[in-house]
């Protein structure tokens, strides 16, 4: 089926998020749109499947113009969708939710689940998937329940199918499965929008590449571009993808972690037996696919989680049993992975949240009181010192943009007397002039002699930043190697294998 | 750096290992309800004998009535109470969970104890105490079923009170103005499913929080229902507040089974609607297109519009349906009993249904037990009330709250609400 | 102030003084010098706007903000309010029968019964012109303060737990704990004037905290919502006092079979303020202090610094090294108190002969309305608390009067505050212009839950 879009524009408010967008997929073939966090191709998807109406222009399949008041009128029409968080119902089974929405029922309106797990197994058959029809979806690993996605849009004969960042949770051999897959629905003769802003990617599997920037269509290319000229499209610059650093100025160890194990409230140990030491003046970077571990290994590191046994210390001084304030009191900066969701309060203005940590006791607070003329002064300064755009300290904090929120939380954490720094996923959602600024202090910081711990799923800030890289599988460290190993060597360690030789940089 | 790696398949590394995250609650709930008994045996000692009547003297099949010894019997009930705790605490020193049939036979022999005690030198109509306690879950179960359906479809139903109190009122109206118990009824549903537009227009289309909306929406049945009292029943009590009320319909054969058949069987129609409805609603949740997509709703308001659900719309005809239950469950109050509508009369009948609906973990059938769970308690009291009881009446009625406060913190295990519970679905 | 178009002065990124750059063409992308463009991305993604004038932003505020829509939701109430009378009144109804041949008179009754009304309810609540004297006219307004006086103390408790996250619907149980404890002190010792109103007002506090801090434990220990347990609080608390009411020895009067206590120790009571003719007691100046308290604690103490973040985000509090759970222990105690004081001067200041298991009055419930009126803020709870006390005078006067029942109140309350939980139901009914910023997504006031840890 083809696939038109034509002069899609769509505002949220002030914003406009698609802006006169032009696309055309051909029967059978994969098309890539490529663009950054932001950039507005989910927006331009979400239209494309009826979620949202769009302002201006059209959506046409094989040349008839379309009109899709919901999802139902888009599925109907033969698009499907494998979302990016999956929409799947995770106390359902996979038959359960292949049926939503189109169930078969018997006599009474009774659910025909039989006729459901014919259909998943037919599908599952045709592409080599191996669903179980009657398992929990929650039950399922992530790369199972994508593949339920697929069966899901398959099962509505689905003949445009979207996939919007579908490689962001999955391994790079789920990923090469992923991209078999792909192959093997166009040959079906499926259409494939696949949305990404990976280069990689885009490279391999796709047959022609749309660039999308700020809302708007800024050019197109063939696969055989390069690396940097789909970069600099995509960015609208040339980019430099490191940092300029110097070699560490180790110091000595610093943190200290040894056989640490967290349990999560299911009983599962999804930190194993972790050990590991960062050096002053060093930053360790901790890589791997989302979900291996990381997030709740820093967690840990700031007493966030409650079930943990081992030992972790900083400077001699043992805290895996301390509290989230005594450890902040030691001296550690955290940024965490989610800012909305951990780092930040959005109603609360950027002053209050530069003080959102200090809350008790000196420098903001005395005899109980908030000591408000102190806490502008410094809330003024840091807004300068950190570049924040806003229109003023007493802004709230949900109105500034990603990248804005990301300094007002690098302002707060290092404007401390900090003996470790833990960095999650400091860049995601960020746009590029602000990632720059904020891989800038980082480095800074580490120069300071302050050790460093950097969590990132994306292996290009692991190779910008890392002195040395730690790769987490399923909770436990599968290797740390120096900062400049390769790329393939580090995708094979994020799929769980252990590297030979060279473990112990 | 040279670094190469090994080549073992991906797909061969197990699960995530696992351990078991053990709880203490349930042993020390038990030890403390052991050493409850053990007081009551030590410091206040009842002599003479227990009876338990198990048939009443219309019934076709007579059964004896049990007598036994109270302090006998509560002391044997201690030795299994303190063995049943034991073995508790060896269940979580070797690193399982209590299983829920120990916590069922731990509260069982409790109860036996409990009875034994609190009666002695007197007998207990048990199939009076039963059908009491039927009688007065009816309406509990009715809007536990509102609160089940409305908060697996995504909507906080703290109306339930307030859903009860205006079916309760129009039924009774309704009913005097026509004669017709029937009519009450369906007036009944109508009512409660009104109460639940202004809860759904709020909550749905305004993102009013829902638990706001639905405590605003109870002091606004109160009031209304008492102002219409004042004003209008009480100077026209014989137009518009004499319901007539049910007639009872025993069923034939089933009415005559031993204790069941009269506890069960020898209902007004308001109960017999209610076994129909708790089946469909079970049913239809579970094993239904409408069941499937309400809890999709619940859980996952986006995933079920991808799919081309309506969203809003399944919650707001789910949640007027829900009223409508609750409605019916009104009729008890007036119609279901012959009573005339009075102010407040429901006395937050409502509150409990949602305590059972919390306790009975959003399930129907669990709701239900616990519905009934909590008709039993309030009958206990009225029935030791009647046999002069050593326990202040107030203590039994505080009982279905605090059993429902030691529920929610934990007793029963993590009590998990349908995700999306209480969140409006804003699109875009 | 920092405006964004102004250089950034000094500090470690004064890099690109000249950041008003165009977006780039796209085909010239490549060949630019990565110096100058780092952040024109982030520019257009948030465009300037002109700011408007400084009175243009003044009506457009009064004609969308929140205290238009206040105004108005209690316009619309009054009018459903009048609507009901109008309908229930015999002598519309009576002239209504043969409305088509006199439409008048049915006019003239739905404006007789309506105007008799909330004349009723303005001269039983404000001021009385059929008075005399000025003493004696103003005496409504002073029973609307005193009625004020507990509504607006449980609005505050109620309203600090918003705050915080948390609503507390338990406060029927709280006073009733508070009164029982304060009564308890207030007729059965013999202390000197002065400490024994201050042993009971303490001892009632402490009552009402320690009830609703039942709650806050549990939330904080097991996670258990503290809305089901504070419903189930009052139940157990209203049998509780219920008992001890009827129970010699504990709360019951000495010689009496009635469910009743003695009447207070006049070293206890709260002394009148404007002296004996008028009911309005010590109690209110309590209630003035409680709301300058709480907005210091909420608007200038780390305390609340701490409670406001935890209600807007528990896990970015708890990772700021907060103890939430802590907070929300404390949070209930303060409110406990709050509530504990509104059952303090029910029972030491306005029902000093003895009180029954309704001495709370519904005031717990009615504290959730003037909690939501007053935007759980302290001096709108402390207006918000006067006018439904201004109903609750007025309303009994009403009732007196014309004969309208007192419930009507309750009816034209719990409207105001659905009215004011949806400014778009406003705003339609009342061809307001929409603010910008659409209430799309309105502020969530309660019930944020920290991720199960």
């Amino acid at each position: 089926m083809k696939l038109e879009l034509r002069g899609i524009t769509k505002r949220f408010g002030s914003l406009v998020a698609n802006d006169h967008i032009d696309l055309t997929v051909e029967a059978g073939e994969i098309h890539c749109l490529l663009g950054e966090n932001g950039a507005g191709k989910s927006t331009l998807m979400n239209v494309l499947y009826g979620l949202y109406q769009a302002d201006e222009g059209e959506v046409l399949l094989d040349d008839e113009v379309q009109h899709f008041a919901g999802p139902g009128d888009a599925m109907a029409a033969g698009i499907g969708m494998v979302h990016q968080h999956f929409m799947l119902i995770p106390v359902f089974t996979v038959a359960e939710n292949v049926m939503l929405g189109h169930e078969s029922t018997k006599a009474g309106g009774i659910l025909d689940l039989a006729s459901a797990r014919a259909k998943v197994r037919e599908i599952s058959d045709r592409f080599g998937f191996d669903v179980d029809p009657d398992a929990l979806v929650d039950d399922l690993p992530v790369g199972v329940q994508q593949r339920v996605e697929i069966i899901k849009a398959l099962s509505r004969d689905a003949r445009v199918l979207v996939f919007d960042e579908p490689t962001a949770v999955l391994t790079p051999q789920e990923t090469d499965e992923l991209m078999g897959i792909m192959r093997q629905l166009k040959e079906s003769g499926t259409s494939i929008v696949f949305i990404t802003h990976k280069l990689r990617e885009v490279r391999e599997v796709a047959d022609r590449i749309t660039v999308i920037r700020l809302g708007k269509v800024v050019g197109e290319a063939s696969p055989t571009a390069s690396n940097a000229e789909l970069a600099s499209l995509m960015v609208g610059r040339a980019v430099e993808l490191t940092v300029h650093k110097d070699e560490p100025n180790l110091g000595e160890a610093a943190l200290v972690v040894e056989g640490l194990t967290v349990i999560d409230p299911i009983g599962q140990l999804v930190v194993n037996d972790v050990s590991f030491t960062v050096r002053r003046g060093e930053i360790l970077a901790v890589a791997g696919v989302q979900g291996n571990g990381q997030t709740e290994l820093t967690e840990a590191l700031l007493g966030l989680q409650p079930r943990i046994t081992g030992s972790i210390a900083i400077d001699g001084i043992e805290l895996s049993s301390a509290s989230p304030r005594r450890i902040l009191d030691a001296g550690v900066g955290f940024v965490p992975e989610d800012r909305n969701e951990d780092g930040l309060v959005g109603e609360f203005t950027i002053t209050e949240n530069l003080m959102l940590d200090r809350s008790n006791g000196a420098p903001f607070v005395r005899a109980g009181n908030i000591q408000r003329a102190a806490l502008e002064q410094f809330a003024r300064e840091k807004v300068s010192e950190f570049d924040v755009r806003t229109q003023g300290i007493d802004s709230k904090v949900r109105q500034l943009s990603g990248g804005n929120q990301q300094k007002v939380v690098l302002a707060r954490e290092l404007s401390r007397d900090l003996r470790l720094l833990v960095a999650a996923q400091p860049t995601r959602g960020v746009d590029v002039g602000s990632i720059e600024f904020i891989h800038k202090r980082i480095v800074e910081t580490r120069d300071s002699g302050v050790p460093v711990v950097v969590v990132s799923t994306e292996l290009d800030e692991v190779a910008a930043l890392a002195d040395r890289i730690m790769v987490m599988y399923r909770g436990r460290i599968v290797g740390i190697v120096p900062g400049d190993t390769p790329r393939e060597v580090l995708g094979l360690m994020m799929a769980g294998e252990v590297p030979t030789e060279g473990a112990a940089a | 750096m040279s670094t190469t790696v090994q080549q073992t398949p991906a797909s061969d590394v197990p699960a995530l290992a696992t351990t078991v995250v053990t709880s203490w609650k349930a042993p020390i709930a038990f030890a403390a309800f052991t050493l409850i008994a053990l007081l009551l045996a030590v410091f206040a000692p009842r002599e003479g004998e227990t009876g338990f009547r198990l048939s009443e003297a219309k019934d076709v099949i007579q059964i004896t009535t049990i007598t036994t010894p109270a302090m006998p019997t509560l002391w044997v009930v201690i030795v299994l109470l303190a063995l049943a705790t034991a073995y508790s605490v060896f269940i979580v020193a070797s690193k399982r969970r209590v299983p829920l049939w120990l916590i069922v036979v731990f509260a069982v022999l409790f109860m036996v104890g409990f009875l034994t005690w609190a009666a002695a030198g007197a007998t207990i109509p048990v199939v009076g105490l039963l059908f009491g306690s039927l009688s007065l879950a009816v309406p509990l179960i009715f809007g536990s079923l509102s609160g089940v359906l409305s908060e697996r479809v995504g909507v906080i139903n703290i109306a339930i009170e307030g859903q009860l109190l205006a079916g309760a009122f129009t039924a009774a109206v309704v009913a005097s103005i026509t004669g017709q118990p029937i009519a009450g009824l369906f007036a009944a549903m109508v009512a409660g499913m009104l109460v639940s537009f202004v809860l759904a227009a709020f909550s749905i289309k305004y993102f009013v929080d829902q638990v706001i909306v639905g405590v605003v929406l109870n002091v606004l049945v109160l009031g209304l229902t008492s102002f219409f009292y004042s004003q209008v029943l009480v100077p026209n009590a014989a137009q518009l507040n004499t319901p007539p009320r049910f007639d009872r319909l025993p069923i034939p054969v089933l009415s005559e089974i031993p204790i069941i058949g009269p506890v069960l069987f020898r209902q007004t129609l308001v109960v017999y609607l209610m076994y129909v409805a708790v089946a469909l609603v079970y049913i239809g949740l579970f094993h239904t297109k409408w069941g499937l997509r309400l809890r999709a709703v619940g859980e996952h308001p986006q995933a079920a519009d991808t799919v081309g659900i309506k969203v809003n719309r399944t919650r707001f005809w789910n949640v007027a349906l829900a009223g409508a239950i609750a409605g019916l469950g009104g009729t008890f109050f007036t119609i279901g009993s012959g009573i005339a509508f009075n102010k407040e009369m429901t006395a937050g009948a409502g509150f409990i249904a949602l305590a059972a609906v919390i306790f009975g973990q959003w399930d129907p059938i669990k709701a239900t037990f616990a519905a009934l769970l909590f008709g039993f308690a309030s009958n206990l009291q009225n029935t030791l009330a009647v046999i002069g009881s050593p326990v202040p009446s107030e203590f039994m009625l505080m009982l279905p709250y605090v059993v429902t406060i030691f529920a929610v913190a934990g007793l029963v295990g993590k009590v998990r609400g349908p995700a999306a519970a209480g969140k409006p679905y804003i699109k875009s | 102030m920092s405006d964004p178009r102004e250089p950034a002065s000094g500090g470690a990124d004064s890099r690109e003084p000249d950041a008003d750059v165009a977006i780039e063409e796209p085909g010239s992308v490549a060949a630019t010098s990565t110096t100058t463009t780092t952040t024109a991305a982030a520019r257009a993604a948030a465009p300037e706007v002109e700011p408007p004038s400084r009175w243009h932003t003044m009506l457009h505020q009064i004609a969308t903000g929140n205290a238009i829509i206040s105004v108005l939701a209690v316009i619309l109430a009054l009018i459903v309010g009048a609507i009901m009378i109008a309908f229930t009144d015999e002598n519309v109804q009576k002239a209504s029968v043969y409305f088509f041949a006199r439409p008048g008179d049915t006019v003239v009754a739905v404006w007789q019964s309506v105007s008799g009304a909330y004349t009723a309810l303005f001269q039983g609540s404000v001021y009385n012109f059929n008075r005399d004297t000025f003493a004696a006219g103003i005496r409504p307004l002073t029973e609307t303060l005193t009625f004020a006086t507990p509504l607006i103390a449980g609005g505050l408790g109620v309203g600090l737990a918003f705050r915080v996250g948390m609503f507390n619907i338990g406060g029927r149980g709280q006073m009733l704990i508070a009164a029982s404890v304060a009564g308890w002190i207030g007729f059965g010792f013999d202390l000197p004037w002065g400490l024994h109103m201050l042993v009971a007002l303490i001892g009632g506090l402490l009552g009402g905290a320690l009830w609703a801090g039942i709650a806050g434990l549990l939330k904080a220990r097991t996670g258990a919502h503290e809305v089901i347990v504070t419903i189930m609080l009052n139940y157990v608390a209203f049998y509780l006092v219920s008992w001890m009411l009827r129970t010699p020895g504990l709360l019951q009067a000495p010689g009496s079979s009635n469910p009743k206590t003695p009447a207070m120790k006049e070293t206890a009571i709260f002394p009148a303020l404007l002296g004996p003719q008028y009911n309005l007691h010590f109690g209110f100046i309590l209630v003035v202090g409680a709301t300058v308290l709480v907005w210091w604690i909420l608007s200038r103490s780390s305390l609340g610094f701490k409670f406001r973040a935890v209600g807007e985000n528990p896990n970015a509090a708890r990772v700021a090294g907060i103890n939430v759970k802590s907070m929300y222990v404390y949070a209930m105690l303060i409110a406990g108190a709050l509530l504990g004081l509104a059952g303090v001067s029910q029972v030491l200041g306005t029902v000093t002969t003895g009180f029954t298991a309704g001495i709370d009055a519904g005031i717990g419930f009615d504290a959730i309305t003037v909690a939501l009126l007053g935007r759980s803020t302290p001096w709108g709870i402390f207006v918000a608390g006067i006018l439904f006390g201004a109903f609750k005078a007025g309303g009994f006067s009403m009732q007196a009067a014309e004969g309208v029942p007192v419930e009507i109140v309750l009816v034209v309350q719990s409207l105001i505050v659905l009215f004011i939980a949806a400014p778009p139901l406003v705003r339609t009914i009342f061809r307001l212009p929409d603010p910008s910023r659409a209430a799309k997504r309105p502020r969530p006031i309660v019930t944020k839950e920290v991720k199960a840890k």
